[in-house]
């Protein structure tokens, strides 16, 4: 592809997201041709990569059920800290899937073109890591099976949740965003599946396809309304996204724990989490983009501005470091000051310099535009900073726990290899997901890259 | 031959069809309909389709949301279930926001889709479009379409075969309901 050109077209030409070339049958074709392959077709990279998957996601039922067999003492939580692993894998996946609806709603209402190839991805992205999300704190509960009494309904025991608690309100924020996503990503794919229907050469593929697509006929009247809603979606969930990582550390900032009672925690999160997102979805695409040759489609365009998004998202994240740290001596609380030193200096200082450099340092190279389109460069410091983002919850759930207001009460917390295999697990769901999305759906919206299309040939016009 | 349910027109580019759309309103066709893999700009106005009422579910239903969780939650802390902590009001209304917000948020949502289903009558497994090779092969891919339907009061089957075959289409097409 002539990246050459695309470099140079002015920011805001649609001909700078679409390369020249491209016609309504081909997109088609292009996106269409992975799901509709024949099982004969299927490559065997694929087949690897979802074997490995499947695997680990065997692990991690292994370990699910060993936890609701046992309870949850076969991880190393141990009193005082009470939150560790499951927790920092809950707020590093929702977090995660934060990134996607950014690009699928956010970026809708700002009207960023670019946004088109990539939003399904992302989309499909969301909505496994909510579910592997949503699995930590349910397998956290100590008996996994009387999970429904979350909710409110009238039972014989007389007695309600307390709305008045975070953790309450997370079931409701976790279980609204999994719902909603979903939702959005149905609606969106609609007149793809459509598309592959009318596509599909073998009966069975024709007749799932068409299933799924509700019967779909591109009407002008159903264009019309789904448009509306599409956007509507996007409205909704612009502040659910905001609101339920707000939710999350409001879980942490309403307690009264040194290192959690802070009022910088929801931007923070909020922030965090998009930030942790962009680098889950450049870890997907760089790797997608070039095995299913759609490099045409994600171009470097993209990666840029996925990077560009990086970079801002990191400065708030760091600008968070900055004011947990400054705000801890300005508040002049003993406790406040005892836990910023320790994570300076104690058991768990390793961990915090760790996360300085994956998710400060490394970032800044991401000001100078080579590196930015270097997509060897770019896949390496998404996982560098997943890695790093995950860190940085364990920071904030372990060791601030760990050290809380007795020292008689200190503990230092280690994982067991349950805790490990579970981790390892939940990247096993998601990876399964993943493939089998790859495999099976389009995972460009056909549609949408055809209206693009459209827009831009009405420009050359 | 089986009742006509109309005629349609195919085209293999986007403003063909929504010239055609804007001629067919002059002219006064109302029963009919356009067909594009995506959508187009302007097709709606052309096709003088009234406002879309969906927006209206989805804030009716956000306001029930909002009104219905917030009561939910009132009822359940501080009828049904009071718990005292501390002396502090029964009804502190900025902790029941959040759960208040999903709520409005998850029913606008949830009840919104099912209005686009509804209203757009999909699931809809037969459809007479679908009867021309042409149409399920091309219209969700690369060409687009406009159908005069045989109820509209002034169809004939000749003028109206007649005036799609002026509008410049690659061809027209007879539909069997």
């Amino acid at each position: 592809m002539d990246d050459a050109r695309l470099l140079n077209a002015p920011f805001d030409s649609p001909e700078a997201v679409l390369p020249p070339g491209h016609t309504y049958e081909s997109v088609g074709e292009k996106v269409a041709s992975i799901p509709l392959a024949p099982v004969s077709g299927t490559r065997w990279q694929w087949m690897l990569g979802l074997a490995v998957s499947l695997l680990f996601l065997l692990i991690f039922l292994v370990a699910i059920i060993y936890d609701v067999q046992q309870g949850v003492g076969i991880w190393g939580v141990r009193i005082p800290a009470a939150w560790a692993f499951a927790i920092t894998n809950f707020i590093w996946w929702i977090g995660i899937g934060h990134a996607g609806t950014l690009i699928s709603a956010i970026l809708l209402l700002v009207n960023q073109q670019w946004r088109t190839s990539i939003n399904r991805l992302a989309e499909a992205m969301t909505i496994w890591a909510v579910m592997c999300a949503g699995l930590m704190p349910l397998l956290h509960l100590g008996r996994q099976w009387l999970f429904y009494w979350l909710f409110p309904y009238p039972n014989t025991m007389g007695v309600q949740p307390q709305f008045r608690s975070p953790l309450v309100w997370d079931v409701f924020a976790v279980l609204t965003y999994f719902t909603i996503s979903l939702l959005f990503w149905f609606t969106g794919m609609i007149p793809d599946l459509a598309s592959l229907r009318d596509r599909a050469r073998s009966g069975f593929a024709r007749t799932v396809y068409g299933f799924l697509s509700l019967g779909w006929r591109g009407s002008a009247r159903h264009w019309h309304n789904y448009q509306i809603t599409y956007l509507l979606f996007a409205g909704l969930a612009t502040p659910l996204v905001v609101s339920v990582h707000t939710v999350v550390s409001l879980d942490f900032s309403i307690s009264l724990l040194p290192g959690w009672h802070s009022t910088i925690f929801p931007p923070y999160f909020v922030a965090g989490a998009i930030f942790s997102g962009f680098a889950m979805v450049l870890t997907l695409i760089i790797p997608i983009r070039s095995f299913y040759g759609l490099k045409d489609l994600i171009t470097l365009r993209h990666l840029d501005n996925c990077a560009k998004l990086l970079l801002a998202t990191g400065l708030i994240v760091a600008y968070g470091y900055l004011m947990e740290t400054f705000m801890a001596f300005y508040s002049g609380n003993t406790y406040e000051k005892a836990i910023v030193l320790d994570r300076l200096q104690g058991r768990y200082a390793w961990v915090y310099y760790t996360v300085l450099f994956c998710n400060v340092v490394l970032p800044q190279l991401l000001w100078v535009r080579r590196y930015r389109r270097n997509t060897v460069l770019l896949f390496i410091l998404s996982i560098a900073i997943n890695i790093g983002m995950w860190m940085e919850r364990f920071v904030i759930v372990v060791q601030s726990l760990s050290r809380d207001y007795l020292p008689s009460a200190w503990r230092i917390y280690g994982p067991t290899l349950w805790d490990w295999l579970t981790l390892l697990g939940s990247l096993g769901l998601f990876f399964t997901m993943q493939f089998l999305f790859m495999r099976l759906l389009p995972m460009i919206p056909i549609s949408e890259v055809r209206e693009l299309l459209h827009r831009q040939r009405g420009h050359t016009a | 031959m089986r009742e006509r349910y109309g005629f349609m027109a195919e085209f293999d580019d986007p403003r063909l069809l929504a010239d055609a759309a804007g001629a067919a309103y002059r002219e006064g066709y109302r029963k009919m309909d356009a067909y594009s893999p995506f959508a187009i700009e302007g097709l709606d106005e052309a096709l003088g389709l009234a406002r879309t009422k969906i927006p209206f579910v989805f804030l009716i239903m956000g306001i029930a949301g909002a009104v219905g969780g917030f009561l939910l939650l009132y009822y359940i802390s501080v009828v049904y279930y009071p718990i005292n902590v501390g002396g502090r009001p029964l009804n502190s209304w900025p902790a029941y926001i959040p759960i208040s917000f999903e709520l409005t948020v998850l029913s606008a949502g949830t009840i919104g889709f099912l209005a686009l289903l509804i209203i757009n009558r999909l699931p809809m497994p037969y459809h007479p479009v679908f009867n021309s090779a042409s149409f399920a092969k091309h219209a969700s891919n690369d060409r687009f379409y406009l159908c005069i339907e045989a109820d509209d009061p002034l169809f004939d089957p000749d003028r109206t075969r007649d005036f799609l075959m002026g509008l410049n289409p690659m061809g027209v097409i007879e539909l069997e309901k």
